[in-house]
């Protein structure tokens, strides 16, 4: 998987939503449409690119080409968690430092600012 | 000793807790003073908020806007809807990245923890779709800024 084309295929919001969508199973291109308000060849493109960035997987079936995350689609959406989670860790771990910069001149001279 | 811990809860709701050496007042005023949100709800390094709008009050507004300093940006903005000092935060927000993610109601209570606190964060969403698509974008929020960090390093 080119992690550049893969975060570059996540920057899009369509492009997640049919990820979100996927993770919850194999789906049709008629079926990912469905929920926006997109013609399909405007999916298809999302899909290509999402397919090309090695996100998703395409399946044959009869004349079905219902498509699933790849395995690396997973792992680039449980990264994305991850960041999510290092975004506020990062955040609290400051709050912690703020906190105690607002200790010390309390104890030392009452603070008043 | 203060291991964040963030899960999803049912098919709404998102539960982040936090404990932290500083008594629930102090807690609660950090995350209610602009000056002082200003310091630390930053995201990844590199980021700063020259926005910080903090209205701690039943309908007061909330708006921060962050940079990082290269042209890229994101703002949050939202409204408070009870306070209960030092216990207890209820509020709403939407970020705006630029696209505006639906509402996100949440619930923050501080409980004295010993010496220090432990912060409950309970977000709400709309609806199961919502959470659903707000885990799969990462909570994108301050993530976007990690994002885009991220992408500088593969370059």
């Amino acid at each position: 998987m080119n992690l550049d084309s893969a975060f570059s295929a996540l920057a899009d919001p369509t492009r997640r939503a049919i990820l979100a969508r996927l993770a919850h199973g194999e789906a049709t291109v008629m079926e990912l449409a469905e929920p926006f308000e997109m013609s399909q060849p405007a999916i298809s493109q999302h899909l290509k690119v999402l397919e090309d960035a090695g996100l998703i997987m395409r399946r044959i079936e009869g004349a079905r080409r219902p498509r699933r995350l790849a395995k690396g689609g997973i792992e680039a959406m449980d990264q994305w968690l991850a960041m999510l989670r290092k975004a506020l860790e990062k955040n609290y771990d400051r709050l912690d430092q703020v906190l105690a910069d607002m200790e010390v001149p309390k104890k030392r001279r009452g603070d008043k600012r | 000793m203060s291991k964040l811990t963030l899960k999803a809860e049912g098919d709404t709701h998102i539960v982040v807790t936090r404990r932290f050496a500083a008594p629930p007042e102090a807690v609660y005023r950090a995350h209610t003073d602009p000056k002082l949100v200003q310091k630390w709800m930053l995201g990844p390094e590199g980021w700063t908020m020259p926005v910080c709008i903090n209205e701690a009050k039943p309908g007061g507004k909330i708006r921060y806007e962050w940079t990082n300093g290269k042209g890229r940006g994101f703002s949050l903005t939202g409204e408070f809807l009870e306070l209960e000092p030092f216990t207890r935060i209820v509020h709403v927000e939407r970020m705006h990245l630029p696209e505006t993610t639906p509402d996100n109601h949440i619930e923050t209570r501080f409980e004295r923890d010993g010496s220090g606190t432990l912060m409950t964060m309970r977000m709400t969403l709309p609806d199961a779709q919502t959470r659903k698509a707000m885990l799969a974008t990462g909570m994108e929020s301050g993530m976007e800024a990690s994002y885009a960090r991220l992408e500088g390093m593969i370059q």
